[in-house]
């Protein structure tokens, strides 16, 4: 008795809330619907799927998803690990410098987005200012205008956003490693070097492979920022599902064929989600100890 | 690190000073564009695109006070911190309970309806925007706070509910058993015993369920089409679509719409900074 009443709340807010959108985009997926009434009627099969495969928009958004997780991952990602471990170095103001570099993942994504698009703008704007000022002339552009350099852009606000929130958490990560590890590898004569390549980051593995997830995953749904940054532009050079979503959905009343690309964008985030936890993260739940004593 | 260091005294002096070197450049490029908001909001746009960088000359305090003498901002502030908090206190209040009965009852298939609830954090908004929408239109639930606040709580529940059941396992049952023997009902062990013990963990969710209600843009957007009702980020935003070429004015907007989340941050980092490493390990 006491479990029913207890958990009915939280079940009914999910199921109504979180559950039956889902199933809702699912349905209308297979429905071509201008979006009035509670309910699709014109059922049309797979069409809205044929057509996305078709749509160069949307293949676009796949392509440019796939360019910032590669981004995030080979360049965003180790610049937070680097970050954090300088920051696990020994110096003075180390808790001030960690507020700071956290500081951006507070602001929401329509500030930072509003603030860079007056930053990166090329008539009042600070980058191509500074750029003159450091002698860097010949990497002035209008940035966000431009759609050669508008995705540079993009992952640079990304960066400057969501570093510290990895950093944060490689942090947490390094300082769960006894240290006695790492001064051990040292006494036997390890470089610096050595001892982070073969010490430290073996152990680092879980929060390395957790923070892939969250880079993927987030990327899968950006909106916020690219939608208030450049609205997609210029001609789509930057668009992302979730703005080609809303496009269709709430300004074309496309309604169906919208749900369909909620639908991709759930699909792609569930198999990542199953096939990461399944190949990659299994081997985390053996505990980081156990696993390089097997290695050696 | 540090011992070797030691052996090495000419490192021991350099090293420090390139570290810094390092770092406070990075600080730099956080800071800069958050200096040139706050700096710019004091120019004029004439200033602002001779002089982008240094310092105002003259002072021009009119963006700021035009923004702050406006209904506007303190309407949208007002709108921000109602949502927040009711979001807060429905998801905390509904998840406590909840994970309750997740960490401290036996019952056949829980496991299975945790997952369903864990299974939650993969579904954000942007994929159940649209569906969202048809329903709450057609609960009429559009132009309303309520709008906002039940989808965001029910997106909240999941990680809640994860991070509160792990506590609430972590408190022995030796507790439990003690208070029962006392005559205490379930629901008067959670309240006035689990609760109160549980104070850091709620403390944690309930900064993780504000900032994220605080930075929510993508509902508010969809649902509120009342001005009146807007929040700060939807604030924001179509602020900047209206005075598109008033640089200088919106730079103050943007600046005045970040003073509240940086002093929540300034207060409330440890739990936010806790909340999430913990979030992204165990979730």
């Amino acid at each position: 008795m006491t479990i029913v009443l207890f958990i009915l709340p939280a079940f009914v807010l999910f199921a109504l809330l979180v559950l039956a959108p889902i199933a809702l985009a699912m349905y209308s997926s297979f429905f071509k619907w201008n979006g009035f009434g509670l309910f699709p009627t014109n059922f049309i099969g797979l069409d809205n799927f044929t057509r996305l495969l078709e749509d160069e928009i949307f293949l676009g958004d796949l392509w440019r998803g796939l360019i910032l997780i590669v981004f995030s991952v080979l360049i965003q990602l180790p610049l937070s690990l680097a970050i954090a471990l300088l920051l696990n170095q020994k110096m003075r103001g180390r808790a001030v410098y960690r507020l700071i570099f956290f500081m951006p993942y507070v602001l929401s994504e329509v500030i930072t987005a509003v603030l860079f698009t007056m930053i990166l703008s090329p008539e009042r704007g600070l980058a191509n200012d500074l750029l003159a000022f450091i002698g860097l002339e010949e990497l002035e552009s209008t940035f966000l205008s431009e759609p050669s350099t508008v995705m540079y852009s993009l992952f640079i606000v990304m960066t400057w956003k969501y570093f510290g929130f990895h950093m944060i958490l490689y942090l947490a990560g390094r300082q769960s490693i006894p240290s006695e590890l790492i001064e051990a590898a040292q006494i036997d004569g390890a470089t610096p070097w050595k001892a982070f390549r073969h010490v430290t980051l073996p152990l680092l593995g879980p929060t390395i492979r957790i923070t892939i997830f969250l880079s993927v995953i987030g990327t899968i749904q950006l909106f916020d920022l690219v939608y208030v940054l450049t609205g997609g532009g210029p001609v789509h050079a930057s668009e992302t599902m979730g703005v080609t979503m809303y496009e269709f959905g709430f300004k074309r009343f496309q309604v169906g064929y919208a749900s369909a690309i909620s639908v991709v964008m759930f699909l792609l985030s569930l198999v990542f989600a199953i096939g990461y936890q399944r190949f990659v993260m299994r081997r985390d739940t053996e505990g980081a100890i156990t696993n390089m004593r097997a290695k050696r | 690190m540090s011992t070797h260091a030691r052996d090495k005294p000419a490192i021991q002096v350099a090293k420090p000073i390139a570290l810094h070197a390092v770092v406070i450049v990075i600080g730099i490029f956080i800071l800069l564009p958050i200096l040139y908001g706050v700096l710019g909001g004091f120019k004029n746009n004439q200033q602002l695109s001779t002089n982008p960088i240094g310092l105002p000359d003259p002072w021009v305090p009119s963006n700021y006070t035009n923004v702050l003498a406006s209904g506007d901002f303190w309407v949208q502030v007002w709108n921000s911190s109602f949502i927040a908090l009711a979001t807060t206190f429905i998801t905390v209040g509904v998840s406590a309970l909840a994970a309750f009965v997740f960490a401290r009852f036996a019952f056949r298939g829980r496991e299975f309806l945790f997952t369903v609830f864990a299974a939650g954090l993969m579904f954000p908004f942007a994929v159940a925007i649209l569906p969202l929408f048809l329903l709450l239109r057609f609960f009429g639930l559009l132009n309303n706070p309520l709008g906002v606040i039940l989808p965001q709580a029910a997106f909240g529940l999941s990680l809640t509910i994860i991070i509160l059941r792990q506590f609430f396992r972590s408190i022995p049952g030796e507790i439990e058993e003690a208070a029962t023997l006392d005559g205490c009902t379930p629901f008067g062990f959670f309240w006035r015993i689990l609760l109160p013990m549980a104070r850091p963990a709620l403390a944690t969710v309930s900064v993780l369920a504000i900032v994220g209600s605080w930075n929510n843009f993508f509902l508010p957007l969809v649902v509120f089409n009342d001005p009146g009702l807007w929040t700060l980020p939807v604030g924001v935003q179509q602020f900047q679509g209206q005075f598109s070429r008033d640089t200088a004015r919106i730079l103050a907007y943007v600046v005045l719409a970040m003073v509240p989340a940086l002093a929540f941050y300034a207060v409330a980092e440890r739990h936010l900074v806790g909340g999430l490493t913990t979030g992204a390990t165990k979730g």
